[in-house]
Order: structure tokens, then sequence, then C-alpha cells
């Protein structure tokens, strides 16, 4: 007997969506990285993206790629961890980090910043400066996690290209940064070499949002442009980490358009900046 | 063709005109949610959603991520992301610019079309560069309507030229006919669905 098949568009994409499902699941179950909440636009295109420069025609395909070839994992590890980053990144959020939300910080004996999905490091270098700026960073320690280890390992070099530095200076001035932006680093070959001493109290370390727990407690979290990336039950998961993680009245700052609105935590937080989308707990 | 659920207008060069020409024309009781896609600079200023709200009887504003789609809200999707369409909601995303363009048009139609099939009208307007063809030929490979400015009439034609070329659209019309084929596909299709 024949069976029924269905080459309606719709029954295309509904078979797309199955292909896909499976393909997470399988993903979690070999490698244990959990992509099954993530927003599913951006990720399909990102598949897809690997599956086409892996020479292959379907989702299915992919997976059996994936699962028998773990290189081909690492390769789509490298699609799905998002490394678009800038230092300085949103002149006025760091404007307001520094002028609004350190000064807060300042009656802590020692204070604990988390910037979550730090990828290659560039935000964790802006918080550093801004910390010694604000006299904060001999008693600070930047916990600094990302879940793919290739980009914690280029943060930890505090390296970085220099022809981008240009564009950082520019960031750094438009933010109310009133040193000279070169003082912090230093010229070799084609990188721009950060002082270690900034970047000395930082803790690079794997962690996974999607399936990792609360590891301390912290002061600050930085979490920006990282949350859009997942649904919403998974953004409420990971709003409950950082609310799990964050002192009494600590500050939270999420990416310009993201916002606490909506979600599980909202009632439990204040707007410090409403504008910059950095919040503060109520208690 | 089932109801439509999902209007995507993509525009860049001189779409600012042509999108409030557009957004100006839609009736308070517009029944279908809106995503706006309009090529800008980075650093500009958020002034779009304001600028296109000004003497339109649909609410617009700018999208934050996971905006609800709702019947009659324009949502405008803001400089320096890619906006997504899911499945009743718009998502953000910071990934690389394709084709020098973020928020990118191709992005924002490509995930109409996937999450909406052939509920998807999509819009390509006025501007420079291809942005948009790809996106379209992807609603029609769908089964959705594809509606493409007169390059004639279009401040620059090089975009809706490329669409029409990439997607064959169903619709070529003047500026000034497009709102009232949206509200024409529309309210057929709210017809079709309940009848």
């Amino acid at each position: 007997m024949a069976l029924p098949v269905d080459t309606h568009p719709d029954a295309e994409a509904e078979l797309e969506r199955l292909e896909l499902d499976l393909l997470l699941e399988g993903i979690h179950q070999r490698y244990g990285y959990d992509f099954r909440g993530y927003a599913r636009a951006s990720l399909r295109r990102r598949l897809w993206r690997r599956a086409t420069l892996e020479g292959l025609r379907s989702l299915s395909g992919l997976q059996e790629r994936i699962l028998h070839d773990p290189r081909a994992m690492e390769r789509l590890l490298g699609d799905l961890s998002i490394n678009v980053t800038e230092m300085f990144r949103d002149a006025a959020c760091h404007g307001a980090l520094r002028d609004t939300v350190l000064p807060l910080l300042r009656t802590h004996p020692f204070v604990r910043v988390w910037v979550a999905g730090c990828s290659t490091g560039e935000e964790v270098v802006s918080i550093a400066i801004s910390l010694r700026e604000r006299g904060l960073l001999d008693r600070a320690l930047i916990y600094a996690t990302d879940f793919d280890a290739e980009v914690l390992a280029q943060a930890r070099t505090g390296a970085f290209p220099l022809e981008r530095i240009q564009g950082y200076t520019r960031n750094y001035l438009d933010a109310g940064g009133v040193e000279s932006f070169s003082s912090y680093y230093s010229v070799s070959a084609n990188s721009a070499v950060f002082d270690p001493e900034l970047l000395s109290d930082v803790v690079y370390a794997q962690h996974n949002l999607a399936t990792d727990g609360s590891f301390n407690e912290f002061h600050l979290v930085v979490c920006r442009n990282v949350l859009i990336y997942f649904g919403r039950e998974l953004q409420d998961r990971v709003l409950g980490l950082f609310d799990a993680s964050l002192v009494r009245r600590g500050v939270l700052a999420l990416g310009r358009k993201e916002t606490l609105h909506g979600t599980a935590v909202e009632d439990r937080y204040e707007p410090l900046v409403e504008a910059e989308r950095i919040y503060r707990r109520r208690s | 063709m089932s109801a439509p659920r999902i209007v995507v207008i993509g525009a860049s060069l001189g779409g600012l005109h042509a999108v409030g020409t557009i957004i100006r024309a839609l009736p308070a009781d517009f029944g279908c949610p809106v995503l706006v896609v309009q090529h800008r600079a980075e650093s500009a200023p958020e002034l779009l959603a304001g600028l296109l709200a000004h003497e339109s009887r649909v609410t617009v504003c700018e999208a934050q991520d996971k905006t609800v789609l709702l019947p009659g809200r324009v949502l405008v999707a803001p400089a320096g992301y890619h906006a997504l369409v899911e499945p009743g909601h718009v998502s953000l995303s910071t990934e690389a610019e394709v084709r020098f363009s973020r928020p990118s048009i191709d992005v924002a139609l490509e995930t109409a079309a996937s999450a909406y099939g052939p509920a998807v009208i999509g819009v390509v307007l006025t501007g420079a560069n291809e942005d948009g063809a790809h996106g379209l030929a992807c609603v029609r490979r769908r089964g959705g309507l594809a509606i493409v400015q007169d390059p004639a009439t279009a401040e620059r034609a090089a975009m809706p030229a490329a669409a029409i070329a990439a997607a064959a659209p169903q619709w070529v019309l003047p500026l000034e006919r497009i709102a009232e084929r949206l509200v024409a596909e529309t309210t057929t299709g709210a017809r079709e669905a309940t009848g």
C-alpha cells in the first residue's frame, strides 16, 4: 500500500519543522548542547547555512552528518554562536553603566560583575575600563561566560583586531570616555593588546545559559543581545537564573531592544535607566 | 488563498515617503499585522516609527524582541537589528548584515514565508539595491502574495526591478494603489476564511 505523500507547500514546511526538531533533539542527546529553546527563525537560517556549506540538501542530511562527525558539530557550534560584538557598543548604554550604575556599586566593599554571553570579550574590556575609571576595578571581579569554548579562548588573549580600534575609540568617546583610549592597549602586529592589568581580575569560564545553573552572587549582570536568540520560555528560564544570581537591589543590564516586560520576573524589577533596559531588583 | 495573516513591507532609498504613503492610507480597522523593514544607518535616531505614526490611523511602533503581531498594528524593524518573523511575534537578531543591510528585507520576508507560508503578503518598494528580491521569491514559492511598486513610479527603480525579475509578483502597482490592494486582499481573504 502506498503511503500518502502530501507535497503541498504547507506539508513541506511541516516536514521541515519535524526535521529541525529531530536535529535539535539529536544534538542535545549526542553532544549535550541544548538549542531546543532557541528562537526558531534565526536558528533555522543558521542551520540551513551550515547544511548548504556542507553540501547537504536537507536538515535530516545535516542531522546524519552532525551525529556521525564531531568535527561537523564543531563547525555548527561556530555558526550558532553569534559573535557580532563591539567595544562600547551602544554608547548610551555604556554611558548609563558608567554614570548611573557604577556609582551605585561604590558602597560595596567588593563588586562582582557577570558578563553572560561574553563572546570574544569586547564588552568585558569595555566594562573593565569603566570600572577602572570609576575607581572600582581594584575591588571588582568580572566573570565572563559563554557556551562556546572557542570564543572564550579568543577573549582570554586580550588581543583584538587593530582595524576595529578606530571604531571602538569613537564608541568610547561617545559613551563619555575621558581618557586617551590608546592608553589601554599596545599595538603588536595587527592586534591591539589590552593592558593585562586591566583584565587581571576577569575570570573566563564556559557556562551555558540554556542548561547550567547559578554559580555565584553578583551586583551587576550584563547580558546584552543574547536573550534575543532564545524563545520566550528559555528567556524566562535565563531571567530566573539571573534573578537567582543577583544580590538584593542588584542591577541587570539587557540589550536595547530586550525587555523584562511580559516576562516571569517583570514584577521583581524596577527600571533604573528605562531607555537602556537597565533594571534593578526591587528587593 | 487562505486568509492573509501578515504583511511585510520592505523599502530602501526613498522609502520614508513610499512607506508613509501606504501606512497613512490604511484604515484603522486594517485586519492584519504589518512589519516594515526600512534600510537606514545604524546610528539613525529612532524616529521612524514616530514619523510613520504621524497622520496614520493604524498604530505604529518600533518592534522590540518578541513583540506580538497584532491586526492593525504596524511594527517597524529597529535600526541595527534584523527582524525575523515567528508565528505570532517578531524576534530580533544582531547577526551579520545580509547584503550590507541590517535590518535586511530578505531576512524578514524569508522568515515570514517560513512561519506563515501562503498567508504572507510581501511588498517591495523603492531602493537602489537588490534586497528583498530573494525574500519575495521565497514568499511566492510558499504560495504567498507578492506586490511590487512599479519601478517607473519609484524614487529608485533598482530594488523593485530586481524583485520583479526574481519573484514574478502577482501585482506590480503604482505607489498610491498599493494600500487599496492590501485592504482588498486582506478583506477578501477574511471573507473566504469565514465563508
